[in-house]
């Protein structure tokens, strides 16, 4: 099953939309969240993203939504600290807005899709109207 | 050709010394077209590189691979991919190696630069710490095929790299959070740039003594 990551500075966001997407899938496994600094703080840390990647990942690879700025490039820098380590997990980052995002990413996960269709599910809700 | 001791855990320090002490004045220009905290995660970054990193390793490019990482994982904001990136890569240039030529030197530059672009997909003129490094970095590279040494070459660049600073409030923000601000970035100096510089004016003071 594809693994899902959310990525945000503040682990409150994190944590939120986490929950806010499991609602959507229950007994969904690989959804973690990797928010703010390990004191709490606003920021993004690219060690803590790369630890929920493996945690996340079951084999099937990992679609990572992330929030703004600097979520991007810890992000990519958490996939480049993991090809360093050897590991060989594929992790996508998606483009999409986080909530939305979100939940499109784990109701295409838990129902059994693959990483790329996790991928697009996610990314089509950039498209989207709310009104 | 001059070579520098393995005294990285010393550079480092003048390193962070530096960045600490000028924590509230890099806050201080992020306030105006930023987030105001460039000062705070760098100085919170660099505290952790100074804890985590043994004074007796000689491997220079494991002390900076290692001070990147921690960098990725302790400054928060987009510096921290970005020079966590660029001290990796930085290392990566000085595995192994214990002491420092002036073309290494011209190599880590290069090198740093390359993971900086590589991670921020910026170009010089936009308004980043490039705007510093970028042409510190050739006027190191000209002033060594000159056949300069390292210091006075760094001393050069250095200068190149405040004049960066300089152009940087003279342009609009086109990268991170000053791109919000589009025109009304223009008369700030840039915090990146800035804390790039400072970066190099204390390796330089450090190879001076």
């Amino acid at each position: 099953m594809v693994g899902i990551v959310i990525v945000s500075h503040s682990w409150k966001i994190a944590e939120g939309v986490r929950d806010l997407a499991r609602e959507m899938a229950q007994n969904f496994t690989g959804l973690l969240c990797a928010g703010g600094l390990g004191d709490g703080s606003i920021g993004t840390d690219a060690q803590r993203i790369a630890d929920a990647i493996l945690e996340a990942d079951s084999g099937d690879g990992v679609v990572i939504m992330a929030d703004i700025g600097s979520s991007i490039m810890s992000a990519e820098s958490a996939i480049e600290l993991l090809e360093e380590d050897g590991h060989e997990v594929n992790a996508v980052i998606a483009d999409a807005p986080i909530v939305e995002g979100s939940i499109c990413a784990v109701v295409e996960a838990a129902g059994g899709g693959d990483l790329d269709s996790v991928l697009k599910s996610a990314e089509e809700s950039r498209e989207a109207s709310k009104l | 050709m001059r070579k520098m001791p393995s005294r990285i855990y010393e550079c480092l320090s003048r390193i962070g010394e530096s960045i600490i002490a000028n924590k509230d004045f890099l806050t201080e220009l992020d306030r105006e077209i930023g987030d105001s905290d460039h000062g705070i995660n760098m100085a919170r970054g660099f505290h952790a590189v100074l804890e985590k990193t043994d004074p007796e390793t000689q491997d220079i490019g494991a002390v900076l691979k290692k001070a990147g990482m921690t960098l990725l994982s302790t400054v928060g904001g987009a510096s921290g991919p970005l020079y966590g990136t660029a001290y990796m890569e930085a290392g990566k240039v000085l595995a192994g190696k214990s002491e420092l030529t002036a073309e290494d030197m011209k190599a880590v530059l290069e090198a740093a630069i390359a993971g900086i672009q590589k991670r921020g997909k910026a170009v010089k003129g936009e308004k980043t710490m490039l705007d510093a490094i970028i042409p510190a970095s050739e006027t190191y590279a000209q002033k060594i095929a000159e056949g300069a040494d390292m210091v006075s070459a760094l001393e050069a660049a250095c200068e190149s790299a405040r004049e960066g600073v300089e152009y940087t409030k003279t342009i609009i923000a086109t990268k991170g959070r000053a791109s919000y601000l589009g025109e009304r970035s223009i008369g700030h100096q840039d915090p990146g740039a800035t804390s790039a510089t400072l970066t190099l004016e204390a390796i330089r003071d450090f190879l001076k003594g």
